[in-house]
């Protein structure tokens, strides 16, 4: 019999030794004489396990982790072949409680399947959004990307439908999609381990997107940072052509569409959707001036949907299992489920997919608390211009409207945890710096702002008219968050004024609990 | 063409990398790419050739070849230690691992040791945030970053 052993090839995985693990495996089950194949699947989600080891046995897959290479010899005594005791048993990952817990609808098969493989795609349900999806009309189509209630996962949250709708209905030569992989948010990487995990699935969801708006080129636009997600989409966009699901004619239904790979440079701003489509056109990623929107004049000047990678992976399971079983999940108009990334000073950090609705709280429960093992002092929520949030906010749910009424925003859904050794206004001049460093230039507010915010900030810390300089910085901050052109410098007073409100003490204030006392 | 004090064979590569994306739509980041991964930089002169190739003035590409951070004008050291300074990083620890980083390869980042040894550059954010802090040396990703594995890194690079 074949021994099946699954090694991830997930950057997070490969990180923590995983290619080194894989050879050290083939060594020794070649040196064993096991006809045997090694899969390098993408990852479960579970980091801290990483690399995490799956054999396939009589009673499914049971899991290993974290394996280092000096671990593989004792594995393979202790009869790991055959899911044997050991140490490093995790037993069947889907009875672990951090994915029990989960409603894994985008993410269900990353992790699980061989991400290079279209069959293996296919055997777990891949490929039935877009064949259904071809039985429908375009305003069909429309409809169930509209009552799913599906909202930008990006972080904007603008809904799904109503952007397809605006790009269907526009006239123009030819219409785009654009897929933005440029997930440059410090605390998040779902994109990236989808690209790796299942990258069949953002295919097929750009295919559905291309024929319900009737475009028949598509482009994602990956971040140089991730050359493991580079490699897998662009192998699986091969493989799609071959298997017709990418072409001249899609599944023999006449219609044409394919995808072309780029990869940026190295410019966060180049996540910003405008931004992106001048870096695709061959220009400095420099935001443009809304409107027009993308929707109606935007790659090369034609009617363009761009959506985030997780927006266009959840296209799939909407069409294949209807629009009501994704708007089921959730919470008032945040509905479905939101691919959580739990990072920083965590325990247990990685991927928890669930309906929106958790509070703050309960999410750092599932992360098991600091990996320092000292008090959650501060969580940033939203990437690098998202708010800071202290203990005291922990029960704020997760959905785009309780957090934006608790004065942040959930963005691209990375939570990035801080123990008590944080110190705030370190993190606020950080926050004025990476705009600094970020700003595409265009606009005054974030171009200078963000420099006299970091000078501003240098003052405070050391100590120079703390009062003075608390004020300086709530109005620079209104100034950028009202003049500026995109969320780049309009956002960056999230994390900085937050910070300042939420943790008084690290910015030269009395804390108002304790003047209060 | 303008191409002075280039040989004849960089000539060659140069138009032949160029060559190859010229004609997809937004072809200069492709090609600035294709350039840079083949002489490990985009040299000044290499400007005015590809501009000429593809309609622009010198101004525009020189306005894309210094807007990335990607881009390199001048040859990297002989390997590339990138550290993450993002915060999920910062919140494991980065800030300690940067300045040990700095002490121990004598160089300021971002910069190149006097001895072409090694360029040390900051990195915003690999997607390894949940395996934090990380780094990459070269291409190769690297997570849980202590200061044990920074110097296991560093010794690597300088031996």
């Amino acid at each position: 019999m074949t021994v099946t052993v699954y090694v991830p090839g997930d950057a997070a995985a490969v990180a923590c030794d995983a290619d080194a693990v894989a050879r050290a495996i083939e060594a020794a089950l070649a040196a064993r004489g096991e006809d045997f194949v090694i899969i390098r699947n993408g990852s479960r989600g579970l980091h801290w396990l990483e690399p995490l080891v799956e054999v396939v046995t009589d009673t499914g897959r049971i899991a290993y982790g974290p394996v280092a290479v000096e671990d593989v010899a004792d594995l393979f005594a202790c009869g790991f072949l055959a899911g044997a005791d050991h140490r490093l048993r995790v037993g069947r990952p889907e009875d672990h409680p951090f994915l029990a817990g989960q409603t894994r609808l985008t993410f269900a098969r990353c992790g699980v399947i061989d991400p290079a493989s279209l069959d293996a795609y296919r055997a777990h349900g891949g490929g039935r959004g877009l064949e259904k999806a071809l039985t429908m009309t375009a305003a069909d189509r429309i409809e169930t990307v509209k009552n799913s209630g599906l909202r930008g996962l990006g972080g904007a949250g603008f809904p799904v439908g109503v952007k397809w709708e605006t790009v269907a209905r526009t006239e123009g030569p030819r219409k785009y999609v654009v897929c933005n992989a440029d997930e440059g948010d410090s605390g998040t990487f779902a994109d990236r381990m989808l690209m790796e995990g299942d990258p069949f699935c953002l295919i097929e969801g750009m295919a559905i997107c291309g024929l319900t708006v009737g475009a028949t080129q598509g482009y994602i636009y990956v971040r140089s940072e991730y050359p493991h997600a580079i490699a897998a989409m662009a192998r699986a966009i091969e493989a799609a052509r071959a298997g017709r699901w990418l072409g001249a004619d899609l599944l023999s239904s006449g219609l044409a569409f394919d995808i072309e790979l780029r990869v940026g440079a190295g410019a966060y701003v180049c996540g910003e959707e405008t931004a992106l489509l001048e870096s695709i056109e061959g220009r400095r990623g420099q935001v443009r001036a809304k409107p027009p929107l993308p929707a109606h004049k935007g790659l090369f000047g034609m009617p363009t949907v761009i959506n985030n990678v997780l927006s266009l992976a959840a296209v799939p399971f909407i069409f294949a299992e209807g629009p009501k079983s994704f708007r089921d999940f959730g919470v008032g108009r945040s509905r479905g489920t939101m691919p959580i990334q739990l990072a920083g000073n965590v325990k247990h950090g990685g991927l928890y997919e669930t309906p929106f609705g958790l509070t703050l709280g309960e999410l750092i429960l599932i992360a098991g608390g600091t990996a320092s093992g000292r008090p959650v002092r501060a969580v940033q929520v939203g990437g690098p211009l998202g708010a800071y949030f202290p203990p005291r906010l922990f029960d704020t749910p997760f959905d785009y409207e309780a957090f934006m009424a608790a004065g942040g925003l959930i963005g691209h859904g990375g939570i990035t945890v801080f123990d008590d050794s944080v110190d705030m206004a370190r993190m606020a001049r950080f926050a004025f710096e990476f705009c600094a460093i970020e700003s595409c230039g265009k606009c005054t507010p974030c171009r200078i702002g963000a420099v006299r915010g970091v000078e501003t900030m240098d003052r405070l810390i050391a100590g120079d008219r703390p009062a003075e300089q608390r004020a300086l910085i709530a109005d620079l901050s209104e100034t950028m968050k009202f003049g500026s052109l995109c969320a780049l410098g309009g956002f960056t007073p999230f994390p900085v004024m937050s910070a300042i409100t939420h943790f008084p003490e690290d910015f030269g204030a009395d804390h108002p609990a304790a003047a209060a006392e | 063409m303008p191409a002075e004090g280039m040989t004849e064979l960089d000539r060659e590569k140069l138009s032949q990398l160029i060559e190859a994306h010229a004609d997809r739509p937004g072809a200069l980041l492709p090609i600035l790419q294709a350039v840079q991964a083949g002489f490990g930089h985009v040299a000044d002169t290499f400007v005015p050739v590809i501009a000429e190739r593809l309609n622009l003035s010198r101004a525009e590409v020189h306005g894309v070849l210094t807007f990335y951070h990607d881009f390199r004008r001048q040859p990297a050291g002989r390997r590339v230690l990138k550290l993450c300074r993002a915060e999920a990083c910062q919140a494991m620890g980065a800030v300690d691992l940067l300045a040990q980083a700095e002490h121990r390869l004598a160089t300021a980042m971002p910069g190149t040791r006097a001895d072409g040894a090694v360029t040390l550059e900051p990195v915003y954010c690999l997607g390894l945030c949940s395996v934090a802090p990380a780094a990459m040396l070269d291409g190769r990703l690297v997570g849980r970053l202590d200061a044990g594995r920074l110097d296991a890194l560093i010794d690597e690079v300088l031996a």
